[in-house]
Parts: C-alpha cells; structure tokens; sequence
C-alpha cells in the first residue's frame, strides 16, 4: 500500500473494534476491581483472591489488543449462521427492539402483576415483534402458555412463581 | 469392577420404567429440537437445566442422553430437506444430502443416515464403554501437536470468548477468604452468577435475539418426504462408509479439540475418492451421506469421552451437560468414573438405549418431523424467549437474574455477530472457578507448601495438560508471528499453512473472502452454506441501498 488510508475509511465497516473495545474494558474493569482488594499476605493462601483476575484481566487485554491489529490488518469474524438466519440483509433493528422491549415489560411487571399477565406479554410481544399479526389467535396462545407454564410449573415441579394481580384467582 | 458388570448395572438403572419414559421422552424432545430450526441439543439441555432441578441426577442424564444423539440426529435431517445445516458438523451431509433429496431420494438419504448414525452410535458407545481411560490417555498425548495441527488458524477469537468467561466465572465471593470480586456493592451479585442462567442467556436468548435480527424474509422450500426406506444397491454403497465414517468421527470426536466437522469432512473426501461412482459425487451420492453422517455421530459418542472422564467438554451440548454435572454437586474430572460410577455407567447404558430408540422411532416418523419444519417463525422465536426466561426466572425466582439475563443474552448476540465461539465461554465460566478453588484449597491443605500440589498428582497433571492444550496454538502463533509474514495483504487473512482443511472446505464453495476465524469449533454454527459465497461485513455494508 503506497498511500496510507485515512483513519475514516480504515474505520469503516470494522465494527469489530467495538469488540476489541470491550475487551479492553472487561480487562481494566477485572484489574481495577481485583487491586482494590486488600488482603494481608497469607502463609496458606499463598495465591490470593487477587491473581486470577490479574491473570483474566491481562488475558483480556492482550486479545484486545490483539483482535484490534487483527481487525484493522482485514481479519474479520465470521457471522454465525443456521437455517433461519439469512446474513444478505443487515441485522434488523425493527425486529429486535421490540423483542427487548416484550423482554423488559416482563422484567417490570413479573413481580408486581405476576407471571401469568408479565408472561402473556412477553409471549404476545415478542410474536408481534417478530412479524405474527393474527392479535386474537396469537393473544389466545399467549394465556394458554402462561396459564400452562405457571400451573404445570406449581403442580409438576412444586415451583410457585409469582400469582401477583390475579392472587386469589389462580 | 469390569466394564461388562458395570455396564450390566447400568441397563439395570437405564431400563427401570421411570428411567426408560425419560430415555424416550430425551430421544424425541431431541429430535423435535434438531429438526427445529434455530434450537439445538445445547439450547435445549440448557432450557431444561431449570426444570431437571426436580429430577433425581440419573433420571436427568439420562433425558439429556437422548436429547444429545436425539439432536444429532434431526440435524442431519434438517440438512437434507432444507439445505441449510444448522450445525456446522451436518454441513457436509447437506452437500450431497440435499442433492439426492432434490432428485426425489430424501427417503434412501434419510435411511442412510439414520441407519448409519445407529451403526456408528453403537460402536461409538462402545468403544466409550469399554476404553474410555485408554483413550483418555490416548487423547490427552495426541491433543498437543494434532490440536495445532488441526486448529493451526486463528484462535483469538476463543481465547477472547475464554478470558469473558473467565471473567464472568469471578464474579461474586472468592471461596477461600470471602472477598468480593466484580460485585460492584450490589448484594445480589454476592453467590455469583448462577450457571444456568449463563447458559441460557448465551445459548437460548443469545441465539433467538440473533436469528430475529436476520430472520429470513422468504421461508425456505422443505422437500417432501415419505417414509425412509433403501433399496438393495442403497445398503451395498452405504455399509463400508459407515464404518469407515466411524473410525474417522469416534478418535476426532475424543481429541480435547477435535469436534464433527473434520471427520466428517474427511470422511466425505475419503468416500469421493473410494466409490465407485465419483461422477455421482456432487449430484447426490449416497455414500456422501452416509460417511459423514457415521462420522457425525461417532464423532458425538467419542465427544462424551474427555467430558466424562476428564470434565472437558469438547462442544456445546457436553458443555451444558457439565454445567448440569456441577448443578447436581457432581465433580466432572479424572475421578469421575469412580466417584459415580453408577450415574456414568446408566448414562453410558441409556446411551445404546437411546441410540435404539432413535432407530425405532424416527424411521417411521421421518415424515412428521419434516412437518415440524413449517412452525411459523414467530411462534418459534418467541417461544425460546418465553421459556428461556421462565427457566432463568424459576431458579431463584427473581427478576434481577431476568437483567442478567438479557445483558448476557446481549452479549451472545455480540459473540454471534462476530465470530467469537461461545463453547470457550461456557468453559471458562465452569472450569475457572474449580480450577482456582482446586489449587488454592490444595495449597491451603498443605499450608501454603507447593509440595501439596503433588499429593494430588493425578489432577494436577490433567489440568496441566489441559491447560497446556490450550496454551499451545497461541504459543505457536506468536512464534509465527514473531517473523512476520511479509506483504500480507490486507483483505487476505494471515493463514498459517496448518489450516488447510478450511481451504478446501472453501473451495467447494466459491472463492470466497477468506476469513481468520476459522476453528472447527462444534459450538458455533457453521456460515459457510456450499452454494453461497460466504459474505463479510464490507459487501453487506454495499450491498445496502
């Protein structure tokens, strides 16, 4: 290469040093936490809590730095892929915030409104995510699963999860 | 006791009417999830861990049994109807599988396949059972040098994937002086992170979040089947690559980084070169099928080797089942086969059981799991999630592991869109922990005398082996590297010369981009689909409009 690229176009297309980054913070974070412990020296323990994640941290480092050079020299991973997987069109973001969005409501309400109502909607949310717009037949398969899981989970495996709003009902 | 009486005692405890429901229950759950599309054998035992919490550890093992060979099984399936493996060790089944499929032999390809996984299930098992510490040693002397030989290519990417797991494995109280490591104050976090939300996070929603995100717009066209049948010529052209699939799969498949994808790469070569009929090759010759299906599930059994005699799991599934061996307070490790010994040899015996089953069941069923490929994809997806997340939720019923879960679910869609492998995590999140605890307690015992390390000689020296394998292909690499190879160009990966089995795996595809990410490694899903030219970022990116 005669002419040394500029440092946008070198960027471009290599997402992949976003990974490298978070390596990178993993290895800081693992190392700034583990010399924060303060511990006398023992005779016994003569490793301590603090090297492993001397060790992990410097582990993780390296591959950081390493994928980083990888990366920018053309190295690339490979995109994982499967029989539903079509990797010609770019990740779709329509599909997956509304995925994480049925994720997180059932985070919130799991507790407070209970698995049957938080589970529905994880269950409904997601299959509207992912492209099912028959709302009454989806709706209908959304409370029979919940219901299912949540009495076959009491009775089969002694599991109580939460009744929440319909305590008493259920 | 001799391997026979043992074995004896473990069809005792494998074929008791509670044990056998779950043996039948594993082999079709298994096969129902192979044939899925998007759910594997490993996303599966990780979704159950949950829910086997209630069973007793045998009659869980032996469920996971059926799921492991049930789950080869329906992949190869799977490639042969829609020509598209979902795992990277039925890629090769799926090049002359799909053809002989496409030119109306789906039945004689399925038969073969099944009848050859049986044959090779069954030796493999056997040959599990009756030398499993002979071929421990064997392997662990191999690994070194095969394991370069074989995994010569880039290994950064699995050493990153280790050190997340590593890192992921040290989070909560340290075991020797209750110092909390990654906490970061908050008290939830203190036990650590529990094992079963890590692999369903990784392997369940990771996966689901993944496929969602590239979901295919047009539904693939499924090839309809009857019932599996071959003819005379069929059984002649199957039998002798069967067992030479056999002996390919069986020694790889119990290599600490051996996997399907060799052997039944080499097998497939082996058969082209051997039949009768090489001008059929590439157009549907069924000894294509039936080799490196034989490889696949020899391969399978000999994995079970180093996971049950040394707790090293060399792909996915074996890696969730090991997860589920310490949920249970079991030790994996050399010790195994004597501290439970009647768990292994039930699981060793419900491992011809299900292979049997496998046969009895699917022949006739063949047509019905070719349904099961038309579930709305909606449905699907949201069903991992759905259960996923009752899993992970069912432990400790809290909603804070629902966080962990969707952050490190997170993370498995990352390690998924860039090639890191999730089998090095899963390792890492399971063995650091013991390993750390293994030597520090040693030490301790022995009051701090390294002495006391020798007194336990027998680990110690397998996890130096181990540790050893490991180590070696990147001691190796930055040797390589330390002379530079000169005017490499850039959008030309550096290949170091070892990895030439990927050259021509490629080269049956298309000159495509050649890539550095290449380990053969089981837990990844293979992308390199044989009539397409695999596809990096930079062409998407021009593709866009």
């Amino acid at each position: 290469m005669s002419s040394s690229p500029t440092l946008a176009s070198r960027l471009k297309g290599r997402s992949e040093l976003g990974v490298a980054l978070l390596l990178g913070a993993a290895g800081a974070l693992v190392i700034a936490d583990a010399a924060r412990i303060v511990t006398p020296y023992s005779q016994s323990d003569p490793v301590g809590p603090k090297t492993l994640p001397f060790i992990v941290g410097g582990l993780l480092l390296v591959c950081s730095v390493m994928l980083a050079v990888n990366v920018l020299r053309g190295g690339q991973g490979e995109a994982e892929g499967g029989e539903d997987v079509d990797l010609t069109h770019p990740a779709d973001w329509k599909t997956i915030l509304p995925l994480v969005g049925a994720f997180v409501a059932n985070i919130l309400l799991i507790d407070w409104a209970g698995w049957v109502i938080s589970g529905t909607i994880l269950f409904w949310g997601s299959v509207w995510a992912l492209g099912g717009r028959r709302y009454i037949r989806d709706g209908l398969i959304s409370v029979a699963l919940s219901l299912l899981t949540f009495y076959g989970f009491y009775l089969g495996l002694g599991i109580a999860l939460p009744a929440g709003l319909l305590e008493g009902i259920l | 006791m001799d391997v026979f009486s043992s074995l004896m005692d473990g069809f005792a405890t494998a074929l008791t009417p509670m044990n056998f429901l779950y043996a039948v229950i594993g082999v079709v759950l298994g096969t129902a999830v192979g044939v899925l599309p998007g759910l594997g054998p490993a996303m599966t035992v990780a979704l159950l861990l949950p829910v086997t919490y209630a069973l007793e550890p045998t009659s869980a093992f032996i469920m996971f049994a059926g799921i492991y060979y049930g789950g080869m099984y329906g992949g190869s399936t799977t490639s042969i109807l829609l020509n598209t493996p979902g795992e990277s060790s039925s890629v090769v089944t799926a090049i002359e599988g799909n053809k002989m499929a496409k030119a109306g032999r789906a039945a004689q390809a399925l038969a073969t396949a099944a009848i050859g996984s049986f044959v090779a299930g069954t030796i493999g098992t056997t040959l599990l059972a009756v030398c499993a510490p002979i071929v421990v040693d064997f392997a662990v002397s191999l690994g070194a040098p095969s394991y370069f030989a074989i995994m010569g290519s880039s290994r950064l990417r699995g050493f990153a994937s280790l050190g997340l797991g590593l890192a992921i494995g040290l989070v909560g109280l340290d075991v020797v002086t209750g110092q909390a490591r990654l906490t970061f104050g908050v008290p939830l976090l203190a036990d650590g992170l529990d094992i079963v939300v890590v692999a369903v996070a990784i392997f369940a929603v990771g996966e689901a979040l993944w496929v969602a995100a590239h979901l295919r717009r047009n539904p693939l066209q499924v090839i309809p089947v009857g019932r599996p049948w071959m003819g005379k010529q069929d059984w002649k052209r199957s039998w002798k690559p069967w067992l030479r699939g056999t002996a390919f799969g069986f020694p790889f498949g119990a290599l600490p980084a051996g996997g399907a994808e060799i052997p039944t790469f080499l097998s497939y070569v082996t058969e082209k070169r051997l039949s009768k009929h090489p001008e059929e090759f590439g157009k549907g010759a069924i000894e294509g099928v039936a080799g490196p299906e034989a490889a696949n599930n020899a391969a399978a059994a000999g994995t079970l080797t180093p996971m049950l005699a040394l707790g090293l799991p060399t792909n996915a599934t074996a890696a969730v089942m090991l997860a589920a061996f310490t949920q249970y307070g079991i030790q994996p490790g050399p010790q195994l086969f004597e501290s439970e010994g009647p768990l292994v040899w039930a699981l060793i015996a419900s491992l011809f059981i299900g292979n049997l089953l496998l046969l009895i069941i699917n022949l006739p069923l063949a047509p019905m799991w070719a349904k099961l490929l038309q579930i709305p994809r909606p449905y699907l997806y949201a069903g991992i999630l759905f259960f996923a997340t009752l899993g992970a939720y069912s432990v400790n019923l809290q909603a804070f592991d629902l966080v962990l879960l969707l952050a490190l679910g997170a993370l498995g869609f990352m390690m998924r869109r860039f090639g890191l492998p999730v089998l090095p995590l899963i390792l890492g999140v399971i063995l650091g922990p013991r390993l750390e605890k293994q030597l520090r307690q040693t030490l301790q015992l022995s009051a701090g005398d390294p002495a006391g390390l020798w007194s336990e000689p027998i680990a110690v020296t397998v996890y130096i082996i181990v540790a050893l394998i490991l180590l070696w292909p990147l001691l190796f690499k930055l040797i390589r590297r330390s002379r530079p190879a000169a005017a490499v160009r850039p959008a030309v990966a550096v290949q170091p010369a070892a990895a030439d089995h990927t050259e021509q795996r490629q080269d049956s595809s298309a000159p495509g981009a050649h890539d550095t990410t290449d380990d053969g490694d089981a837990a990844r899903r293979s992308t390199v689909p044989h009539d397409t030219v695999p596809r990096d970022t930079t062409q998407h990116e021009k593709e866009k409009p």
